[in-house]
């Protein structure tokens, strides 16, 4: 164990903590050593933004200490937290739509002249001065709901530093950005470092800590298991001391062995909620027994296209075939009965309803169905029957949960039930966007798995995803959108990160990339 | 298992609950054994769903009540009905007090009084403001008042005080009792017309409610800007906005039922008074002093005292106001019987006329 | 320490203990005000349980609210608010009286019609209500509290219509006598009956004095119904879904629309309920002129919050609000209270069940204290 000192800008000891009669957290330490980038290292639902949380002042631990540059401190709440020098970025952001960029960051501490009018010159001038220094670019003027995911991240960074944060939390900061909004990322966190800043992120991704941080710290369960020097360390290293197991990292593959068409896009526009025009003469096929990766960065009309295979979203001109059948502009509930299946990125909006049991989230594409349903009631036995059945096939944890509300599952399981669930309805297609969202690597794990043995069983699936490694992984054709179209199709292997990079960013084919 | 056994503890629960009051009934009826003070004598009312603060009727009858209480030393009560339908488990109620006399305030009342009259023919019931005619049972007394006598009175002072020669009315909805206040105004101004030698016009209009104060205020300001610089209103809170009308406009407003002069102190010209509660003081002390009051309906007017215009008028003239007292005592001998509805309107005209 | 918890997150102990918290409460607001508390309780207690009339009435007066209370509930468990419950309510006491007065079938023909035409009235408001929001997206609490109005005026018109509006009254004419649900409606009015019943202290009370009828049997039933609908079948499955989130039941290929309109049918049926038995089962059998709401809808509403919108929950939460109401008004004329303490008293004891879900929290905080003391 280190001892404190005034090297160190966090020092954590003993920190415990339960939720009722389950300990989050369990005699765990942290050490951040001053300016440096340090990784949280830890499964979903390990403890590590709940150690986070105790840091920054949203909760208070049951026991252990907390010492900021070697002085014990008693964090009480944020207002504490925030005078220590202590910033955090949530993982959802917490910034108000309507308003302004600047407008957000002032907010809450606002300089005021007589009568309470905001001066908002000398504020304005005060975070022009850290953008430069940092290179955070960002249009003040912009209202927040404009901007892209990646932009609301920097007004959040720079809110935390407008208040004089010396210590920056990111919660999962990555989690949400392209694979250049990652690299921009990285960049900034660099340059806040090398001014003399200390970063805590939280991450489970092994890539990123590898690129970016100095130390980690590793969390299972709720127990400090080790602090290591990233340098020394392997990214399959790292993974198993998070799982405490093996853990392949790249998918075993069988050989690409595809069967006849069964779905297809031919021409389809469609326009966004705002009437512009976001999919823009899309035509793409795929094959049974093939993974179709779609890669791009958002807000290049997946959402839309999306939604419009669905039969969420009124289809412009164009046709979609599964298995020869039209299905565009008909139902949700007949898009079901074709054969096509969705596994959502935002799973509690569009998935599975939180306030219902995991039984009744079991059957909620097959309740209308015999033996589910005879004669407008619902057959109980049949579909505990049914949820046993997915909870043990897909290794559902706990094992007894069926009659338990889904939102006290963590989202791992979640998200085994969404695609036990759709995987049960035999779909022809299956599309899944963005499967393995928010997901740890032992879940990453069993979600590829299950999608590779999908595709063996000679089904097809539509992969939409922003990460380009798990397209690249489990592909065997990718297909790249930008604007609304697609922008090159490659087979596994033909291509590599930085040429789909690059068309994704919107350049063509035929021109070659450095 | 878990589900039945929950279930079986309900039941359970319940049973005993169940039993056990049907054990207590006795015990509780005799926790409230009512300590009878004063004379033994009380009177109790039950509202219709305005409720006791209405500031006109119930409000009204609960002071003549509660003074009629105070004065011989008899017990007063009231109930509240917050809906229709609690009428008749309200009057019912009262019969188990062993009250010596129900009174119902209110015509909506009617059928529930008639029918607790039946069921207990040895307690006496009044009811405010209506009469069952040559059905009226022999323990009911039917109060009603000829309130067109004080509307006839502040139609005559609007038509003497008026300079455009134009004047509002404006009523509730329209029904028997609102009746007698249009026409008995009406008569009034035509009778100060014919008094001046010049033609006074009356505008008429309904609110269709008896609590938009809103509605009240708009037709008022429509009236007043009409050219009408009188209104007089008939339709309880309605009349509320129908006063703020005229102190906007600064023209005069007449109140009704009770001096609503404190609403507008410069813009209240009068106010047609009609006191339920001294009606029911009166009843009450009828029966207080031994006297036989069922089976009859009593009517109060100028010479009973019940309906007529406050003493004071600061905003009236007068001048006026000695010449309205003296149509007062005319109606009170009899020499002037206001019309209460259309048809003895029409008649009055052309008596009017013929004179 | 957990365990007591733990029986306190139970939601029928929680509610029980909210109501006689709330009850407690109470008594203090009647002794700030002057009352004295204990004879007030003694007063509220017998003027429910001292008589079988009373508790009769007490059952009887639960009857809407129990509908009304079910009609919000199930509202409340697809999603959805349903603030028009009074109007609902007013638009089926309208057309059930209209129906009353215009036909005279046989009491076996007369008194369903009666009743069912006063459920389509309040389902065709309520799913009114629902198309507007499916169609056009208008949130249902908007146009239901314009509906509540719309409703209350178009009471006031057809109470006041030549055809129908009694003279020297503020109503209509009471329902024909076939359409009246009361249970030996003619004894109260015939000489024999009247003999009859005098001699049997019991029924005299409970029939002659009181609107004895079979309403509360059907709220029950009702409530059962309810509950089944939510819980057993596959239209229950889906208005729940489409209230919990219509995103995921869409994309489940549940019609959210054509639910978000069966869902308000429903509820509106439930509150023409409430408006139909009223009119066919308790006296006056006719609507009034309102000059404003009689709150039977918007208590509904109260009633759905203490049983926490469990159907079964609404009985028992429908006889305790209309216990509150009757003894309140016992209180009034036994001791004086005014109705505004009256209705304080209520709204502390819906505030408190309110509450419900900070109790445990409470609990649980007071025993943290008191172990972290120790330590």
């Amino acid at each position: 164990m280190v001892e404190i000192s005034k090297k160190y800008a966090v020092q954590m000891r003993g920190i415990t903590k339960s939720f009722g009669t389950f300990k989050v957290l369990d005699d765990v330490e942290l050490d951040v050593k001053k300016g440096t980038i340090h990784a949280i290292l830890g499964e979903n639902g390990a403890g590590k933004s709940t150690l986070m949380n105790i840091l920054y002042g949203l909760y208070s631990s049951d026991s252990g200490e907390i010492y900021l540059n070697g002085k014990l401190q008693f964090l009480k709440n944020t207002a504490v937290a925030i005078k220590s020098g202590i910033g955090m970025v949530h993982q959802h952001f917490m910034l108000v739509d309507k308003f302004t960029v600047i407008q957000n960051i002032v907010l809450g501490n606002e300089t005021t002249g007589r009568f309470g009018i905001i001066k908002t010159r000398e504020s304005r001038e005060k975070v022009k001065e850290i953008i430069d220094r940092y290179g955070l670019n960002v249009d003040l003027n912009r209202k927040v709901r404009d901007l892209s995911v990646g932009q609301q991240q920097r007004v959040e960074i720079l809110k935390a530093l407008y208040r004089g944060a010396d210590l920056l939390i990111l919660d999962e900061p990555t989690a949400v950005l392209t694979p250049m909004e990652i690299e921009d990322l990285i960049r900034i966190m660099g340059s806040l470092v090398a001014d003399g800043k200390t970063i805590i992120i939280i991450t489970h991704k092994l890539k990123e800590i590898k690129k970016s941080a100095q130390e980690c710290t590793i969390i299972r369960r709720g127990k400090f298991i080790d602090r290591v020097k990233v340098e020394d360390e392997t990214e399959k290293t790292l993974a198993k001391k998070m799982v405490g197991r093996e853990i392949k990292l790249k998918v075993d593959k069988t050989p690409f062995n595809p069967g006849e068409e069964v779905f297809s896009i031919k021409n389809l526009h469609v326009r966004c909620c705002r009437g512009i025009e976001t999919v823009k003469g899309l035509s793409l096929s795929i094959r049974r027994g093939e993974i179709l990766g779609l890669a791009g960065i958002e807000g290049n009309g997946q959402k839309e296209l999306i939604e419009a295979l669905l039969c969420a979203r009124h289809v412009d001109s164009g046709e979609i075939r599964i298995n020869g059948e039209e299905i565009q502009n008909t139902s949700p509930g007949n898009v079901l009965k074709c054969g096509v299946s969705a596994i959502h990125a935002d799973r509690h909006k569009y998935g599975i309803v939180l306030d219902f049991s995991v039984a009744e989230n079991a059957i909620l594409e097959k309740y209308r169905d015999k033996p589910y349903c005879e004669r407008g009631f619902l057959n109980y036995k049949e579909r505990d029957k049914f949820t046993n059945k997915l909870i043990s096939e897909y290794d559902i944890r706990p094992k007894d949960c069926k009659d338990l509300l889904i939102r006290e599952l963590s989202g791992g399981n979640q998200q085994k039930l969404v695609i036990g669930r759709e995987i049960a309805n035999e779909p022809e297609l299956l599309i899944a966007v963005q499967p393995t969202r928010g997901l740890d690597v032992g879940a990453i794990e069993y979600v590829h798995k299950t999608l590779i043995n999908l595709r063996d069983k000679n089904k097809a699936i539509l992969l939409i995803s922003l990460e380009l490694d798990e397209i690249m992984d489990l592909s065997d054709t990718i297909a790249v959108m930008y604007d609304g179209a697609i922008n090159g199709v490659f087979k596994s292997g033909e291509a590599d990160e930085n040429d789909i990079g690059f068309l994704m960013a919107g350049g063509q084919e035929n021109e070659q990339c450095c | 298992m878990k589900k039945s056994a929950t279930f079986l503890l309900t039941l359970l629960i319940i049973l005993i609950l169940s039993g056990f009051t049907l054990m207590m009934m006795p015990i509780f009826r005799g926790c409230t054994g009512e300590d009878d003070e004063g004379s033994g004598f009380s009177v109790a009312m039950v509202t219709d769903t305005g409720g006791v603060n209405d500031q006109s009727f119930n409000t009204s009858s609960w002071q003549g009540l509660s003074g009629f209480a105070k004065r011989t030393g008899s017990r007063a009560s009231y109930v509240e009905s917050k809906q229709s339908s609690d009428y008749f488990s309200n009057i019912d109620r009262l019969a188990d007090e062993n009250t010596n006399l129900i009174w119902g305030i209110g015509y909506s009342l009617a059928d529930v009084v008639q029918w607790a009259a039946k069921t207990n023919p040895e307690l006496n019931y009044a009811i405010v403001d209506y009469s069952y005619g040559d059905d009226t049972p022999e323990n009911v007394t039917g109060v009603v008042f000829r309130a067109e006598e004080s509307a006839f009175l502040v139609g005559y002072i609007a038509g003497k005080t008026t300079k455009t020669g134009k004047i509002g009315f404006v009523g509730g909805i329209k029904g028997i009792v609102i009746d007698q206040f249009e026409y008995g105004f009406r008569a009034g101004a035509d009778y100060a017309a014919r008094e001046q030698g010049r033609p006074i016009k009356v505008v008429v209009q309904y609110a269709e409610s008896f609590s938009d104060a809103a509605k009240g205020k708009a037709i008022a300001l429509k009236m007043l800007s009409n050219g009408c610089d009188i209104v007089f209103h008939a339709a309880g809170g309605v009349g509320v906005g129908v006063i703020e009308a005229a102190k906007e406009k600064n023209c005069y407003a007449i109140g009704v039922d009770m001096d609503q002069a404190y609403l507008a102190p410069k813009n209240v010209l009068t106010s047609a008074l009609k006191n339920a509660g001294r009606a029911v003081d009166l009843v009450c002390t009828e029966l207080f002093e031994g006297n036989k009051i069922g089976g009859k309906t009593l009517s109060f007017g100028i010479k009973e005292n019940c309906v007529g215009i406050p003493e004071s008028n600061p905003n009236l003239d007068p001048k006026v106001y000695i010449s309205a007292m003296k149509i007062q005592d005319e109606i009170s001998e009899g020499k002037i019987i206001p019309p209460y509805n259309e048809q003895e309107y029409e008649k009055f005209r052309v008596n009017d006329i013929n004179q | 320490m957990s365990n007591a918890v733990n029986i306190l997150k139970k939601p029928f102990i929680a509610t029980v203990i909210s109501v006689i918290l709330g009850f407690l409460v109470s008594l203090f607001v009647l002794s700030a005000a002057g009352y004295d508390p204990f004879k007030s309780m003694a007063v509220m207690i017998s003027s429910i349980f001292s008589r079988p009339k009373f508790i009769t009435n007490v059952i009887i007066k639960s009857t809407p609210l129990i509908l009304t209370g079910l009609s919000a509930a199930f509202a409340f468990r697809t999603g959805l608010f349903n603030i028009g419950a009074e109007g609902q309510y007013i638009i089926a006491t309208v057309v059930s009286t209209l129906v009353g007065l215009v036909f005279n079938f046989h009491p076996v023909v007369q008194i369903p019609l009666v009743i069912i035409s006063g459920v389509i009235a309040g389902a065709l408001l309520g799913g009114f209500t629902g198309f507007l929001k499916a169609k056009f997206g208008i949130h249902e609490v908007i146009t239901s509290i314009m509906l509540n109005w719309i409703a209350l005026y178009t009471c006031n018109y057809a109470a006041n219509l030549e055809a129908f509006h009694k003279p020297e009254s503020n109503g209509t004419y009471p329902i024909n006598k076939s359409g009246i649900s009361m249970l030996l409606y003619d004894w109260k009015f015939s000489e024999q009956g009247r003999a009859f019943l005098k001699d049997n202290s019991l029924l005299n009370d409970i029939i002659l004095k009181t609107d004895l009828n079979l309403n509360f049997l059907i709220a029950v039933a009702m409530a059962i119904i309810i509950w089944i609908i939510v819980y057993k079948t596959k239209i229950g499955f889906e208005m729940r879904a489409v209230g919990f989130n219509h995103h995921a039941a869409m994309n489940a290929g549940i019609r959210v629309n054509r639910n978000i309109v069966y869902s308000m049918l429903i509820a509106g049926a439930l509150s023409g309920l409430a408006g139909a038995l009223t009119i066919s089962g308790t006296s006056n059998n006719a609507i009034q002129v309102l000059s404003v709401f009689e709150n039977n809808g918007f208590n509904g509403l109260a009633v759905a919050l203490i049983a926490r919108s469990s159907a079964i929950g609404c009985i028992f939460a429908g006889l305790i609000f209309s216990g509150l109401i009757y003894a309140g008004q016992s209180l009034q004329f036994k001791i004086g209270v005014p109705s505004e303490i009256i209705n304080i008293m209520i709204g502390v004891v819906v505030f408190f069940v309110a509450l419900t879900k900070m109790f445990p929290a409470i609990v649980e905080k007071f025993f943290m204290r008191r172990s972290e003391n120790v330590k």
